[in-house]
């Protein structure tokens, strides 16, 4: 793999960077308030900042990009879905969420059913969300440290777990805001410059069209170091010069691979000549270009049922954004309902800006790095294609600035989940919301899936953050918005709701990640559970409801008046 | 539980708000007792109150549901067409095909022309209110 003198700085400059402002901002950090909420002094512009920087994780950052290499245009829905669930949740939730005045989503559950039990459920969800995407973080900086360095998997992973439970712990959410906003700007120039010279690059060779060949080609001669076992599916006969274990033979020498599958043993070298056309890893379903910039080719992966699996990858991302527990927490940190609409106006504008440069860099991977699709490690041609297109000290400099952002993607989004999962476990767990709690419950947070990061290393980035959407869809979506639009919702049917979708989910996501049915029926909807687990879990919430309609809250009246009624009529400020 | 003013927990030991009290009018003070007398209406649910707030949620749930629906078909109407009419997706607009381009870059301004639409229409909604009931 290309390795850049600059990377390693690049990185450690991020990282302390982070720490320094972290520090500054613990002098303004006093009481909780401030720990939890920034005590809600945070203007939009600051606040839409850091929201953005927030929830621009390593599946934003390196996974659409890899995804995009893979699948191509099927997959450009994930980007559009990660944005549009910001609309969703300003057509449904944003300014009424903040006028609950709730801090957590706990809290909200709470305030609305009126119930101890149902505000513990949500606790569980929450800590439980967190987790399955922080895991995908820590291993995305494994990966990370492991690419631009050759450093072990797991230093990136307990290096990132690490400084950001540190930081939390120590400076909560107020030095978190000033964190955040800084890496959106960070991760978007990180992201933004070298696509620039990447297209000057593409357009000073011609502009060669990604679709000119039937299969991706090898631009140059190229060697491949396979660093992990992998069969290869190869769809026009290849020669190529092989040195290792290839097919379960030792060869040292020439090769010719006739169309078909092929098994190819870890620390094996391969060198293909310029033109051949790119093997394909296995588990990527040998595409051809036209396939692959054709909706409905690939499914993303599901090329037997692309329009289910298209239309349930829309359902998770547009209404799962919601139910993130790192996402919600940072509307309560809006001084008013207004200013949470502004601010998430101000985030869709900011995404959307973002979110164009992650295509650039999945497109031109099929002409710069095609051997990553040999390997099936795509989730690196965001890091490794500055270096193989531009080459040089500018290749090097750039791959620095990609590596650097990629790191602030990973610092920002695990600070975020890790101060939503803390408030939680300090608030609803331990029961009290001191300071001290806060922080023993960060270092708690930070621990679990740093453990987990380490066991698993072969879980696939973006599925898993796939998967944590279609849960939060399932869970904590209908709870929002039956809460803040129904009346009708009790505390029984709303932990109904909460169990059927959040343990069909659940259930679909521990299947798909221990590697269970992938192909057929069973595997589309185990892999894209959000189409059937959503209305599942509407329907329960409204039926059961209806059948407990005795359990809704008393002072409802009260409690919709509250959620719904603008500040300027004065209703929110009640003396106590 | 962290103490804060504008909190809406249920475990606030506050009672079900009372019938407010008769007041006496002052002329002189007229125009701000009413003012008062209405945001307490709506404070206390009474009759009127709960109308006007229910009017507002009205509106607002359906200004959601309007842009939901337009999405709903131009956004996502898109794998249907693409489905019904394939060869739509082969058309190049500017170099990229239709929906690369579609997808990969106007998208996202569409969204934030909606949102922008949202922001308006929901704020001019509570501003309506707002003006109601310093007008009684």
């Amino acid at each position: 793999m290309t390795e850049s003198a600059f990377a390693l700085p690049a990185i450690v400059l991020v990282t302390v960077v982070t720490l320094v402002i972290g520090a500054y901002g613990v002098r303004f950090a006093r009481t909780t308030s401030d720990f939890l909420v920034a005590s809600r002094t945070v203007s939009p512009a600051w606040n839409a900042s850091a929201i953005s920087g927030e929830y621009l994780s390593a599946a934003s950052f390196l996974g659409v990009a890899g995804l995009v290499m893979k699948y191509g245009a099927d997959v450009l829905w994930y980007p559009v879905g990660f944005t549009a669930g910001y609309l969703a949740m300003l057509l449904y939730v944003a300014a009424p969420l903040r006028r609950s005045g709730a801090f957590t989503l706990p809290d909200f559950a709470e305030a609305r059913l009126g119930s101890g039990r149902i505000r513990l459920l949500c606790a569980a969800f929450v800590v439980l969300i967190g987790w399955l995407y922080l895991v995908p973080q820590l291993q995305g900086a494994g990966l990370t440290l492991g690419t631009v360095t050759g450093a072990p998997y797991w230093l990136g992973a307990v290096v990132v777990g690490v400084v950001v439970t540190a930081n939390v712990a120590t400076g909560g959410m107020r030095s978190i805001t000033f964190v955040q906003a800084f890496q959106y700007w960070l991760k978007l120039t990180a992201l933004a410059v070298p696509a620039f010279f990447l297209l000057l690059v593409w357009q000073a060779g011609g502009t060669g069209s990604l679709t000119a060949d039937d299969v991706p080609v090898f631009p140059a001669e190229t060697t491949v170091d396979v660093q992990v076992d992998v069969t290869v599916s190869v769809l026009e006969p290849v020669s190529l010069v092989a040195v290792g274990v290839v097919d379960g033979a030792a060869v040292d020498g020439p090769l010719r691979w006739e169309s078909g599958r092929h098994d190819i043993a870890q620390g094996a070298e391969l060198r293909f000549p310029a033109g051949a056309p790119v093997p394909h890893a296995d588990q990527l379903d040998a595409v051809g270009n036209n396939t692959w910039a054709t909706p409905l080719g690939t499914g993303g992966g599901h090329p037997e049922f692309p329009l289910f699996a298209t239309y349930s990858l829309i359902l998770a991302t547009f209404l799962g954004t919601m139910g993130l527990p790192h996402v919600l927490v940072r509307f309560y940190t809006n001084p008013d309902g207004r200013a949470a609409r502004r601010t998430t106006l101000l985030v869709l504008a900011l995404l959307g800006v973002f979110y164009l440069f992650p295509t650039v860099y999945g497109a031109l991977g099929r002409l710069y790095t095609p051997q990553l699709l040999l390997t099936g490690q795509t989730d690196a041609a965001v890091l490794l294609l500055p270096g193989a297109a531009i080459g040089g000290l500018g290749g090097q400099l750039l791959g620095a600035l990609v590596a650097a952002g990629a790191f602030a993607a990973f610092l920002s989004t695990s600070s975020g989940l890790l101060v939503s999962v803390a408030g939680v476990l300090s608030t609803d767990v331990v029961g009290r919301g001191s300071v001290a709690a806060f922080r023993g419950a960060a270092a708690v947070a930070g621990i679990v899936p740093l453990v987990l990061a380490l066991q698993v290393v072969s879980l696939d980035v973006s599925v898993v953050v796939g998967l944590a959407f279609a849960v939060a869809a399932s869970t904590f979506c209908p709870l929002l918005v039956l809460g803040i639009w129904w009346r009708g919702l009790t505390d029984v049917g709303a932990a109904a709701g909460l169990l059927a979708g959040g343990l069909l989910s659940i259930a679909a996501v521990l299947i798909t990640v221990l590697g269970g049915a992938r192909a057929g029926w069973l595997g589309v909807l185990l892999a894209q559970p959000a189409a059937l687990t959503v209305p599942v879990a509407f329907a329960v919430m409204i039926v059961v409801s209806r059948l407990t309609a005795v359990r809704v809250p008393v002072d409802i009246g009260r409690i919709m008046v509250a959620l719904h009624a603008p500040e300027s009529l004065g209703v929110h400020r009640r003396p106590t | 539980m962290l103490p804060d003013a504008d909190r809406l927990v249920t475990e606030d030991p506050q009672p079900q708000p009372q019938p407010s009290p008769r007041v006496r009018i002052d002329l002189a003070a007229r125009r701000h007792v009413r003012v008062d007398r209405t945001l307490r209406e709506i404070e206390e649910q009474t009759r009127v109150g709960e109308v006007l707030i229910q009017g507002l949620i009205r509106a607002q749930l359906s200004l959601a549901l309007r842009l939901s629906a337009v999405i709903a078909v131009l956004v996502g109407g898109l794998p249907l067409l693409f489905a019904l009419a394939p060869s739509l997706a082969e058309v190049a607009v500017f170099g990229l095909r239709l929906p690369w381009l579609l997808l990969g870059v106007l998208a996202y301004p569409f969204l934030f022309a909606v949102a922008w639409v949202h922001v308006r229409q929901a704020e001019r909604n509570e501003q309506d209110l707002s003006d109601f009931v310093d007008s009684t």
